[in-house]
């Protein structure tokens, strides 16, 4: 059993996921975990699919499928492996005006205090840009040391941030 | 002011007056740094006052689809904001047109997910979770009576947004989730269809 991450850049319209799709399924490929969305009228998929068929076999569907209208990749990947370590889950606000470097200068931030961002949305809209972004911290770590040094880079970079606890709703 | 306004059975005819006599002032929009100030508290009787909420109002009916504004959205750092839900389609409870000046939450309960927009963040729309029954407390303007609303469902999330803006807090900063942003898709145009027929 393999499992391959392909990802897919496209200009947006119908029925670009069901040629990708349909090419998978047709190779016995079954899909797992996947993302798509729209990004600024340019789709973007990542998808996650495991099965039987050598990747060079996958590749040439690919390549069929992707006509010289969407890019694709095909990547081999491993199994995921489980956390280990216990998180709490947090989520970064920021929104400001636009300018170079409030993704990389906040993100960095997080990244010292060992924070994994695990989903990431960024918009800009006119001149307000705007981030949110989902972070497992671990649970050992200093929340509040962090929420200090994202309000002081935030200020350096003339934004405004929130972190707060994120809600989990459990059944 | 509707006659039905919860607000015109407890204001005196010239506050009434003065509150429905307001001029249309421009929305400001994200990133100004009013809408992210924390408002000072005001004085409902100083008559600068009364007439930034008769400025509200006005800028607020004027507003396609617009259900409240609050003072930091027509550029002044303070607590006052009006609210009307009157007609959507997802209001239970509705008092007609509110002003409040130095308002804050004394209850909350139910919190429900829901999708909102803003005047100041026109392109933008984001999930809020938010409380669907709510008690707020605030001071009438002109009069300075002290008052308190108990309300449901869209007229609660529509004070809490404004109590928001009043301390400096757009709903961007309360999406529940990295996947709660979204690119608005529908505009809605000038003229504004009227009390009654306002639509989401």
């Amino acid at each position: 059993m393999t499992s391959l991450a392909i990802t897919v850049i496209a200009d947006d319209r119908p029925g670009i996921i069901t040629r990708v799709a349909s090419a998978l399924s047709g190779h016995r490929m079954n899909l797992t975990d996947s993302s798509m969305t729209v990004l600024s009228g340019h789709l973007a998929m990542t998808l996650i699919c495991t099965g039987e068929t050598p990747i060079d076999e996958v590749r040439a569907a690919m390549r069929e499928a992707a006509g010289d209208d969407l890019i694709i990749h095909v990547h081999p990947v491993t199994e995921g492996a489980a956390p280990t370590a216990p998180v709490d889950s947090y989520l970064l606000t920021v929104h400001g005006a636009d300018r170079l470097g409030i993704v990389a200068g906040l993100t960095a931030v997080v990244a010292e205090a060992g924070g994994n961002i695990t989903d990431l949305t960024t918009r800009l809209a006119g001149g307000l840009y705007v981030l949110a972004a989902e972070i497992d911290l671990p649970a050992d770590a200093d929340a509040e040391a962090l929420r200090a040094r994202i309000a002081a880079t935030a200020e350096e970079l003339g934004v405004d941030a929130e972190l707060q606890p994120l809600e989990r709703d459990e059944l | 002011m509707s006659p039905s306004s919860w607000l015109a059975e407890s204001l005196p005819a010239p506050v009434r007056q003065q509150l429905a006599d307001g001029r249309v002032r421009p929305v400001i929009r994200a990133p100004d740094p009013v809408l992210s100030a924390a408002g000072p508290e005001l004085d409902p009787t100083d008559p600068d006052v009364v007439r930034l909420c008769a400025d509200l109002v006005a800028t607020m009916q004027v507003s396609p689809g617009c259900v409240g504004l609050a003072a930091p959205q027509i550029g002044v750092a303070g607590q006052a904001f009006c609210v009307d839900v009157t007609g959507h389609p997802k209001t239970r409870t509705g008092h007609g047109l509110i002003v409040l000046v130095n308002a804050r939450v004394v209850g909350a309960s139910r919190n429900v997910k829901a999708r909102e927009g803003c005047m100041s963040v026109p392109d933008l729309t984001g999930d809020v979770k938010r409380a669907a029954r709510l008690t707020v407390a605030g001071l009438l303007p002109g009069t300075a009576e002290p008052v308190e609303i108990t309300t449901d469902e869209f007229e609660a999330r529509a004070l809490q947004h404004e109590i928001d803006h009043c301390a400096g807090y757009l709903f961007l900063d309360k999406v529940a989730g990295a996947h709660a942003l979204h690119t608005r898709k529908v505009y809605l145009q000038a003229p504004d269809p009227g009390p009654g027929e306002r639509p989401e």
